[in-house]
């Protein structure tokens, strides 16, 4: 297959612009990773990142709130803008010929919002329903229950904040926390799509070469809390979520233990979903996910079943998540190597994955892995290689939390 | 883009879009059956038979459907609707011959006694997951008031009881008279030979038995108009369906209709965007248009404090009404325009949201749209049109649900 090109360049103030141009199509997607994520929200004003990055598109430059969206829609792009814990993302996607366009006002956006003080009530107003909204979603509440117990503070804490810290928010507050994180160091804006990388490279050079901001803020983090619980709710079902330790990408581990995870959740024959769904009929949902931050990370187990087969669950999970080290067949491998394949394959048709895999990349390890440097590693994973990392790095101390009528026994 | 079709002799129908450029190819089974053709006894029927469908054959057991589907490295799933029920793969242009092998084989499943036993708890587990989202709770009670005897009104799902109560024999039944080959499309888009995909499938198809493809009820209905208040104590927001009536799938109007649920409730930049969530009264507030076969509706809904409920449905209906007596303006119109491009365009650059286009159009229209077709489609819609789409389908005749801790809920004056 042709080697797509990736072209790079950093600025000198420190912002990154990765692009990939795709030629068989006809839109493009921008993805902007500003390091102001909620891991940053200091502890009285839990929940201010997402308060900005709703604030934030409500007015910047020339245009008030309704002009702004006005102007994006017309372009006919599609965006997202939302929080995680390390990076406020904006996401947009429209047709190529309108992304130097979309890019102007975002430029605004990023640089020259109003975060005008008239909005800052109707924006808490809804942050406050989103926390409420939680409640109707047991399915997020326990992944957030999960994350908050698993890492250690900041890096667990939840974008939606409590109702104390969001309606401690002021408008001082707001500019002082844009001020501080907002900067183009370390901000990362990548592109994907048919576009031409020179007049690219120009007009963000042109729109945002002259940006100035401070140094990116160091996080220090409280120790792990780890503990187990249970949050009592009357439910169909409960939810059970549980997280140990992984590798983080850029370890030399990482391909096998992302292969030890498609082992519990790669397809629908991975074990998981064969012994819990398949065999047991004790579940509609379950599944394992690999998630990594530059220095740590986890794998994070879920499954919703009814409150009488609660407890045969988690169970039949932890049971499957400690033989994992017994032994992996060659075939397991063998199929999770056409699934990795065929995703990285895929991954080339959508201009918003390879512009999302272009900033993580470039995020995680400073620099893009090419397909053929991912396609070899792929190619490489064997079941020995995969059991030896799991004696180095089995799953236990698990932190597990369940949501429900009644609580579970955890074993020890 | 080349389009080709082909009939095989016992009806089963097979279309398919080749595009060289693309990297994967995505093939469907299009079963035109869905919770409107079921009765009552059977309420859940064709789900759960979606399900059965990855149980396994004589030639296969469950295990090995998912290992061989696995084994190719598709992506792999299906999805069952009012209407449909489509099976679906993305695979690499080399297992295609493989793809088609478990899809073929699957949709004549053995449904066995001891899988179907062990089904029937992932189903149970299903609709408990559902049963704890308010939001889909919600638009499934919606859906059955507003359609009240309509066979649109089924729930997909089905009740425990209903499920419980449900035979293998009945399940086979069902099977026998729904799974035949001319209620059935086949469709593929991406990179593939035409000729050699025909071959495989006459390979594995040619021997479906045929039989009829009735439909019953094909028929327009402007809906109940009622209002109903569900009470869930343990739910923290409260959760609003307004249905009301639009055009069906085969309607020239269906443009019109999706351009005018944009401008009214796409989630930014929409009348219901500006009066109810960017001032922080509702934490969502939507529009959108589904059409069916014979009828299309409107569903309109909003989340928000239960307090703040009757107001907010208020600010809905005036703007309802509003919009059926004025239209939308020609900025709105230009602005949702863009923005359906724009979505047609991007979905139309992966197999399988041209797999999924072309398949529903010929299902629905035994016709062939280009993206470029309906790009020029969406960008002929004038306000005129909208104006038509109004007035034979008065947005503010509304069938509302509530659902949510409120005990007591009075319709706004209106």
């Amino acid at each position: 297959m042709p080697q797509a090109v990736v072209h790079q360049h950093t600025f000198a103030n420190g912002l990154t612009l990765l692009a990939e141009r795709m030629e068989h199509v006809r839109s493009a997607a921008l993805n902007f990773l500003v390091p102001a994520g909620c891991a940053h929200d200091p502890p009285d004003q839990l929940g201010i990142a997402s308060v900005i990055s709703d604030l934030i598109t409500r007015g910047a430059g020339p245009r008030n709130s309704r002009e702004l969206t006005l102007a994006l829609d017309t372009l006919g792009l599609d965006r997202d803008e939302s929080v995680g814990s390390m990076h406020i993302r904006f996401w947009g996607a429209t047709l190529a010929r309108n992304l130097p366009a979309a890019l102007e006002i975002y430029a605004d956006i990023l640089r020259r919002p109003h975060l005008p003080k008239e909005e800052i009530d109707a924006v808490k107003a809804l942050a406050l329903q989103d926390l409420q909204s939680l409640e109707d979603e047991p399915r997020q509440k326990v992944l957030v229950e999960l994350r908050q117990r698993h890492y250690p503070p900041p890096l667990g804490q939840d974008r939606r904040g409590s109702v104390a810290s969001i309606q401690g928010l002021t408008i001082r507050k707001i500019r002082n926390q844009y001020q501080r994180l907002f900067s183009p160091k370390g901000t990362i804006l990548s592109v994907a799509g048919n576009i031409d990388w020179e007049p690219l490279r120009n007009q963000v050079g042109r729109l945002f070469g002259d940006w100035k901001g401070d140094e990116e803020s160091a996080l220090q983090f409280g120790a792990q809390p780890g503990k187990r619980t249970h949050i009592a709710k009357d439910t169909t079902q409960t939810q059970i979520a549980l997280a140990y330790d992984s590798v983080p990408i850029g370890n030399a581990d990482y391909y096998v233990a992302m292969a030890a995870v498609n082992v519990l959740s790669g397809g629908m024959s991975a074990r998981l979903f064969t012994e819990v769904r398949e065999k047991r009929g004790l579940c509609y949902a379950i599944w394992a996910s690999y998630q990594t931050f530059k220095d740590r990370a986890s794998v994070l187990c879920y499954a919703g079943t009814t409150n009488e087969r609660a407890q045969e669950t988690l169970d039949v999970t932890l049971g499957e998540l400690r033989r994992l080290a017994d032994g992996i067949e060659p075939e397991e491998v063998e199929r999770i190597q056409a699934g990795l394949k065929s995703a990285l394959i895929m991954q080339e048709e959508s201009t918003s994955a390879r512009a999302g895999t272009l900033a993580s990349d470039w995020y995680y390890l400073g620099r893009v892995r090419s397909f053929d440097e991912i396609e070899a590693a792929i190619n490489a994973l064997a079941p020995e290689t995969i059991v030896r990392h799991l004696h180095r790095c089995p799953p236990r101390n698990f932190t597990v939390v369940t949501l429900g009528p009644k609580p579970l026994t955890v074993p020890v | 883009m080349p389009f080709h079709t082909h009939n095989l002799d016992n009806g089963l129908k097979i279309i398919g879009e080749t595009s060289p450029s693309a990297r994967s190819v995505a093939l469907g089974f299009f079963v035109r059956t869905g919770a409107r053709d079921e009765v009552p006894a059977v309420s859940g029927v064709t789900h759960f038979l979606e399900h059965m469908v990855f149980k396994g054959t004589p030639r296969r057991t469950a295990l090995d459907v998912n290992r061989d589907f696995d084994r190719i490295g598709a992506h792999y799933n299906a999805f069952t609707s009012e209407e449909n029920t489509v099976f679906y793969a993305a695979v690499l242009p080399e297992y295609i011959p493989q793809a088609v092998d478990i899809l073929a084989d699957i949709l004549r499943p053995s449904l066995r006694q001891d899988d179907f036993d062990m089904e029937k708890n992932v189903i149970i587990e299903e609709i408990g997951m559902y049963e704890d989202q308010p939001m889909w709770s919600a638009y499934d009670h919606a859906k059955r008031a507003y359609f009240a005897n309509h066979p649109l009104g089924n729930s997909i799902l089905g009740t425990p009881e209903s499920i419980h109560a449900l035979t293998r024999d009945q399940m086979h039944a069902y099977f026998q008279r729904r799974y035949v080959a001319p209620n059935i499309t086949v469709v593929a888009a991406g990179n593939f030979d035409w000729q050699a995909f025909v071959a495989e499938i006459e390979k594995h198809c040619a021997d479906w038995t045929t039989g009829p493809t009735g439909r019953e009820e094909i028929r327009e209905t402007a809906g109940s108009g009622g209002f109903e208040v569900l009470t869930k104590a343990k739910v923290t927001q409260e959760h609003v369906f307004l249905i009301s009536p639009g055009p069906p799938a085969d309607s020239p109007l269906r443009y019109a209709a999706d351009t005018l649920a944009l401008a009214v409730g796409d989630d930014s930049g929409s009348r219901l965007y500006w009066s109810l969530v960017d001032p922080g009264l509702a934490d969502s507030a939507e529009c959108s248009f589904h059409d069916y076969e014979g009828t299309g509706s409107f569903y309109t809904s909003l989340s928000c404090e239960p307090g703040q409920t009757r107001k907010n449905l208020g600010i809905v209906l005036d703007l309802l009404r509003d919009v059926r007596q004025k239209g939308i303006t020609e900025e709105e119109l230009q602005q949702a325009k863009s923005k359906i491009g724009s979505r047609v365009v991007r979905s139309s650059e992966r197999p399988m949201g041209r797999m999924q286009a072309i398949g529903m159009a010929w299902t629905y229209l035994h016709q062939y749209r280009t993206v470029d077709d309906e790009l020029k489609a969406f960008d002929a819609v004038t306000i005129k049109n909208i104006r038509e789409v109004l007035d034979r389908y008065p947005l503010d005749r509304v069938t509302t649900l509530a659902l949510g801790p409120l005990e007591k809920l009075a319709p706004p004056d209106h």
